[in-house]
């Protein structure tokens, strides 16, 4: 049987701009009911333009902003965290993963650091057992334990990937936000990436929400996908439905604006260049 | 005669651990009404090239070539001054991040303007006028407005036809678009792309795509040379390179796109790049191979 990690349901953010002297205030409406649901081991890809409202969305579901209207259940709980705040235990379950590896990382902290800060934060775990579960965590990311020791300076941007999701992992969470983890990569390293991301699904059973505007990223990982245009979502299904018969006419400008690589659509560029 | 022709070149930086070569003897060529693509990670080289074709590089770098004309003239024993005379004019160029790239001082009327005043010399009146119609060209909705605006008022896609613009306003014979959409949203990278070729072809202007992104070469160019640390793996028209690629390191980054995924993980171009070739597409990673 199936097991929701996370279920929104009619979330709503409205953002208040403060108006000045001759100015009004007024309001944004960033999201616009948006409801949804993803199943424990699934990947749920949310794809939109810059300002449809996916981050906010993001910083809604990883408890960073609280929701206008709306309610959102983590494994069957419902959280609210502008009336109750927020547990420890509530912020172990959820974790994000950002998409500029050289902004998200601390560059005076050492990545053994990086990786026991969240335990020091958030459990009584004592230093020793920090250090090895962090040195068994570079290991399953990809690195070695020769990089505990050394500074986010030192590594390329795909080993920053790796080392912010190293970090969001230390506390076991169910459900891992992943806002664009992979824009800022070259194509080899955003497929060395992907890779890891799909092993540490299948290993630890982790559910994904992943943010991104690449549909040929989001076709390759995704099981069910949500389309967003001006805070709403105007699609939403399991990959193969969309991809195979997009509904919405954003949808299909979205997909008609994808570059295709592939030999039959250069062949036909090239005739109607010559052509014309 | 190529437009551009360059042979064998070479820049390194002085670091402090020693020279490092950025590029490493490369050759290039691209004819009049031609669309030429170089591809290549972050590192290959490709944007240090072009720049060192315009004589952006910093102080620091070292530029060598055998060969290194534009239109006949050779830009090796130019003196910066005479240098500027063409940059700008008949070689111009538009750079990855359109919003850092315009000056946050001046309204982008004034940047345009700029150009037309230095190169062109026009008079006020005449500016304004080629300004407005180098809004209008560039698919900039009423001109008049904005070129009053300043950058930060208006969106990167803007950003970016304002970039465009300033680039085009001499009627280049050469345009380099070094990442001219990484920056922006799939649907303003396909409007980008497609005014950039459309103004390719309505002017006869050679343009060279510098990008890493397979699916923009595959939208846009004529000819493709593919880059990897500072060398180049293979030159080849489009669509031979993407049939039949003949360097592992051109197979090793078509295999890695994802819609190209055979299996449930993609290969990894550590994986593959000194591997004897054919079947690397089928082989299967193991979890996360780390360089």
């Amino acid at each position: 049987m199936s097991v929701k990690v996370l279920e929104g349901k009619n979330i709503v953010r409205d953002y208040h701009v403060g108006g000045g002297l001759f100015r009004p205030s007024r309001t944004v409406h960033a999201v616009k009911g948006v409801s949804f649901s993803v199943d424990k081991g699934k990947t749920l890809a949310i794809v939109g333009e810059s300002g449809c409202g996916k981050s906010t969305l993001a910083r809604i579901i990883t408890l960073i902003d609280p929701p206008t209207a709306g309610e959102l259940f983590i494994e069957g709980n419902k959280v609210d965290i502008a009336r109750n705040g927020l547990s420890k235990e509530m912020r172990r379950k959820v974790q994000i993963v950002f998409q500029n590896p050289y902004g998200s990382l601390n560059p005076r902290q050492k990545i053994g650091d990086v990786l026991g800060e969240p335990l020091l934060i958030n459990t009584d775990t004592p230093a020793d057992e920090r250090r090895d579960l962090a040195m068994r965590m570079l290991k399953k990311v990809g690195l070695g334990p020769e990089h505990y020791n050394r500074y986010p300076h030192m590594f390329s941007g795909g080993q920053r990937q790796r080392i912010a999701i190293a970090r969001a992992l230390m506390l076991n969470p169910s459900l891992l936000v992943l806002d664009e983890p992979v824009s800022a990569l070259d194509l080899s390293v955003q497929a060395q990436v992907l890779n890891l991301l799909a092993d540490l699904q299948d290993e630890f059973e982790l559910t994904y929400v992943f943010i991104s505007h690449d549909l040929s990223v989001v076709r390759y990982i995704a099981d069910e996908v949500m389309v967003m245009y001006y805070g709403e979502a105007v699609e939403y299904g399991s990959r193969d439905e969309v991809f195979a018969d997009p509904k919405h006419s954003y949808t299909k400008t979205l997909f008609a604006a994808t570059p295709r690589a592939d030999v039959a659509s250069i062949k036909a560029r090239l005739a109607k260049k010559r052509a014309a | 005669m190529p437009l551009l022709e360059i042979k064998n070149l070479t820049v390194s930086f002085d670091t402090a651990a020693g020279p490092f070569m950025a590029v490493q003897g490369i050759d290039l060529s691209i004819e009049p009404r031609e669309v030429l693509a170089i591809v290549g990670e972050s590192g290959s080289g490709k944007s240090v090239a072009m720049l060192a074709v315009m004589g952006l590089l910093p102080n620091t770098a070292t530029v060598k070539a055998d060969r290194m004309a534009f239109d006949g003239i050779d830009l090796l024993e130019l003196s910066s001054s005479e240098r500027r005379k063409i940059v700008g004019k008949d070689i111009s160029m538009i750079f990855q991040e359109p919003i850092a790239s315009l000056n946050p001082c001046f309204t982008a009327g004034f940047q345009i303007e700029e150009v037309l005043r230095f190169h062109l010399g026009m008079d006020r009146a005449q500016r304004r006028a080629r300004a407005i119609e180098l809004m209008k060209l560039v698919g900039i909705a009423d001109p008049e407005e904005r070129l009053n605006s300043f950058p930060h008022q208006m969106s990167g896609g803007q950003c970016q036809r304002v970039m465009i613009a300033i680039a085009i306003a001499c009627n280049p014979k050469l345009l380099i678009a070094d990442e001219p959409t990484t920056a922006l949203d799939v649907t303003i990278q396909k409007q980008i792309l497609d005014l950039l070729v459309g103004l390719q072809a309505k002017y006869g202007m050679g343009l060279i795509m510098i990008t890493h992104n397979m699916g923009v070469v595959a939208e846009t160019a004529d000819r493709v040379i593919v880059q990897y640390k500072g060398r180049k793996m293979e030159e080849a028209d489009v669509l031979s390179l993407f049939e039949q690629p003949k360097s592992n390191y051109t197979r090793a980054l078509l295999s890695a796109l994802p819609e190209n995924a055979v299996g449930d993980r993609l290969p990894t171009i550590s994986d593959m790049l000194f591997e004897p070739a054919p079947s690397a597409a089928a082989t299967q990673p193991a979890a996360g191979a780390a360089p």
